[in-house]
């Protein structure tokens, strides 16, 4: 998620800029300003919003206790991040659930913004929370859509309710009649990508909205959008009032101005976000988080969470003692491999790591997840044996590991190496040496 | 057909909200410092862009001063004039040897709506056409594609999903050589610049396709939704490093968005506007014309 990254590159430059200087006068804070105006403004934040931001934060930039403070640019890190804070809303905003069965989630939206694909995501996730989940497919125009929620229904396992070809309205009916009668506690009812200003098809979303009564109605907007994207929510707003919105395609490098954006402009909550291609890439939208990133502090709750997920409490307390004791080997470095792979993208987890996106900028981080797959191949072609004590692998046994796992000699020569380098820099980590390189108070 | 008509019915949304800023701002008595503020506002609305905008600003500054020029209505044919400069480039014809068309582009700006149309186009022209279904990622893609070439009465190639889309594209070859066909258009996944495998990916493809048709006119598109800001900069970007991109098709023109951020891209990159999307019907794509773009966005 290098979501804001560039963002939060721009912030670093400037504060740093500032922070060289000690106390700041009336024009290096005007200066500052300016430079922050820019970097929103090519974060696509809309530019009627940058102009209230900056008139705010200005205002109390400029006030006298900042130009005498000891640490003037602190001050004014604080002030942004607080009002970027106040935008974009302090708490994760849960989902509605209707007092009587069904929960009716709508989706809406421009077309190409990911509702499909979001209506897979939102169904795979909110049955993991125990929800018996039917999806509607209400998007009778684009060709093959109602295929393609048939494909991602199977994909997370939930049954589509389809009509064919007929009045969205009639389908969404049909489904919740469906969905009453078979038991299901929530419905998700995906629609057709539609301008927001084609009136005929607007007046579509609200005859739905009518005839259903859905708990919730989100706006699916492409994190990527412009300038355009507070006309397009407060359309969609405006005719349907919706109650939140969710955003597709975190996962690019996009800087996600559009976010702040809408929710200044129409006050309605982002709920939740897609952050890549596979189903269970969704996740609930945290405001508070996505500020600080602006500021390049980096997301270390998402991080932590992600951790939290991946590794097993009474495994990782296990592991801490082999460390200690020093007889960590390779059957643990597996199981090290596999956590590692559930937490997810291994360049994702970089941009979350504070201080560590600007710098690693224009260095390889592109950590290359085949190669994983291969360490892996690797060390399950030795015995049990060698995988508790590597130093009796000598040549024969190379061979044998190499051709068992498809590699060559050298590869698996590198990772013998790379295992006692780790062991090594594990010793030392728990004798307190700490680890170069990485910010202080930061230890794995 | 009356091509101006069409941009300009397609663009009369775009310019709403545009040319409502740009009328208050040419509604000014002088050329002061409001003026050109509102002006800047006026192109930042559009996702022009800090950069392009505030260079273009300055760019207009300087021919009013060295022109003299001193009433905002004047001023008016200068912008143009700079927008459009920034714009205008001169596209090769195609030659059919055979024509090769890859479409690429991140995910949902409508690609394979844009190989439905760009088929009909050709069809249209008495050209043969076949389609390689390359996209064997998305859920469904290739019915979609399938049900667009029914409409344009032309060949899908198509494998399963989650097949190799350059097996996908080499099949396609294979039987365009056998039907001695005109023009082959290549329908791709879309991709996220940011991930370097998929990237990969579509260097694969265009690898097929030079080493199986080494005289083919072959022209790789970006295609970009005109509702993405800023960050259609950092797409063209990528996809220009990746496959060294012949041009850009504009989509989604028909929405209120301004497509702005074609200027930036100019500025910064030098890739020509080739198409612009306009609407859903099957002869909603057209040959992009500077003139008529910047013209429309001021009437």
């Amino acid at each position: 998620m290098a979501l804001f990254q560039n963002l939060s590159e721009r912030m670093n430059h400037i504060f740093s800029k500032m922070r060289n200087k000690g106390k700041l006068t009336e024009l290096e804070i005007k200066e500052a300003m300016r430079e922050i105006r820019i970097a929103l403004l090519e974060a696509d934040v809309n530019f009627t919003v940058v102009k209230k931001f900056i008139d705010s934060v200005s205002q109390k930039a400029l006030g006298e206790d900042i130009l005498k403070s000891l640490t003037p640019t602190q001050e004014v890190i604080k002030i942004v991040n607080e009002e970027l804070v106040a935008l974009m809303g302090s708490s994760t905003q849960k989902l509605l659930v209707s007092d009587r069965a069904p929960t009716i989630y709508m989706m809406c939206g421009l077309q190409g913004a990911g509702k499909t694909t979001m209506c897979g995501k939102l169904a795979g996730y909110l049955q993991k929370s125990g929800k018996k989940v039917l999806l509607i497919a209400g998007d009778i125009y684009r060709p093959a859509a109602i295929e393609q929620l048939k494909v991602v229904g199977r994909k997370v396992k939930t049954e589509v309710f389809e009509m064919g070809q007929i009045d969205p309205v009639k389908i969404a009916k049909g489904g919740i009649e469906y969905a009453l009668k078979n038991g299901y506690d929530t419905v998700i009812i995906d629609t057709a990508g539609r301008l927001h200003i084609d009136e005929k098809l607007m007046d579509e979303l609200v005859n739905i909205k009518k005839a259903v009564n859905p708990t919730e109605i989100l706006l699916v907007v492409d994190s990527m959008t412009g300038q355009d994207a507070v006309r397009v929510a407060q359309d969609f707003n405006n005719k349907l009032d919706i109650t939140g919105v969710i955003m597709t395609k975190l996962d690019g490098d996009t800087r996600g101005g559009a976010a702040l954006s809408i929710k200044a402009e129409t006050g309605k909550p982002i709920k939740f976000s897609g952050t890549g291609e596979k189903m269970e890439d969704i996740e609930p939208f945290h405001p508070d988080r996505m500020a600080s990133r602006i500021l390049g502090m980096g997301d270390v709750l998402t991080l932590i969470e992600k951790a939290q997920d991946a590794f097993d409490q009474e495994q990782a307390e296990k592991l801490a003692q082999k460390i200690r004791k020093n007889t960590f080997t390779l059957e643990d470095y597996l199981d090290q491999l596999d956590s590692l792979k559930k937490m997810g993208n291994l360049n994702d987890m970089i941009a979350m790591i504070p201080g560590l996106s600007g710098k690693l900028k224009g260095a390889d981080t592109n950590i290359d997840e085949k190669q994983l797959g291969k360490t892996k191949a690797i060390i399950l072609s030795m015995t049990p044996r060698e995988r508790r004590n590597p130093d009796i692998i000598q040549s024969s046994r190379k061979k044998r590991i190499a051709s068992g796992s498809g590699s060559s000699i050298q590869e698996v020569n590198q990772l013998l190496k790379q295992f006692a380098a780790t062991k090594d820099m594990m010793n030392r980590m728990s004798k307190g040496k700490g680890l170069r390189g990485l910010p202080p108070g930061f230890r794995i | 057909m009356n091509i101006f008509k069409k941009i300009a019915e397609g663009i009369k949304k775009t310019k709403d909200n545009f040319s409502k800023k740009m009328f208050y701002a040419f509604s000014a008595k002088n050329l002061d410092d409001e003026f050109y503020d509102n002006l800047l506002d006026a192109l930042l609305a559009a996702d022009v862009g800090v950069e392009s905008a505030e260079k273009i600003i300055d760019e207009l500054k300087d021919r009013t001063y060295r022109q003299k020029i001193t009433s905002p209505e004047n001023c008016k044919d200068l912008l143009k004039e700079i927008l459009q400069e920034e714009i205008d480039f001169e596209i090769p014809e195609y030659e059919y040897t055979p024509l090769v068309l890859l479409v690429s582009g991140v995910n949902g700006v409508g690609k394979t709506t844009t190989i439905g149309k760009l088929a009909h186009n050709f069809i249209e022209d008495g050209k043969t056409v076949i389609v390689a279904a390359a996209d064997t990622f998305r859920a469904a893609a290739s019915e979609q594609l399938e049900i667009w070439g029914q409409r344009a009465g032309v060949r899908v190639i198509k494998h399963g999903e989650g097949s190799d889309p350059a097996a996908v594209v080499f099949d396609t070859i294979s039987a365009a050589k056998a039907h001695d066909i005109d023009v082959i258009l290549i329908d791709t996944a879309g991709r996220l610049h940011n991930k370097v495998n998929l990237m990969n990916e579509l260097k694969k493809i265009c690898k097929v396709v030079d080493r199986e048709l080494p005289d083919a006119d072959f022209r790789k598109f970006l295609v970009l939704d005109a509702t993405t800001g800023q960050n259609a900069v950092a797409q063209a970007d990528v996809f220009s490093e990746c496959i060294d991109t012949d041009g850009i098709i504009l989509t989604k023109l028909d929405g209120t968005a301004k497509g702005g951020v074609v200027i930036a891209i100019s500025n910064k990159l030098e890739l020509p506007v080739v198409y612009v999307g306009v609407g859903e019907k099957i002869d909603d794509l057209i040959p992009f014309n500077a003139e008529d773009f910047i013209n429309a966005l001021f009437e």
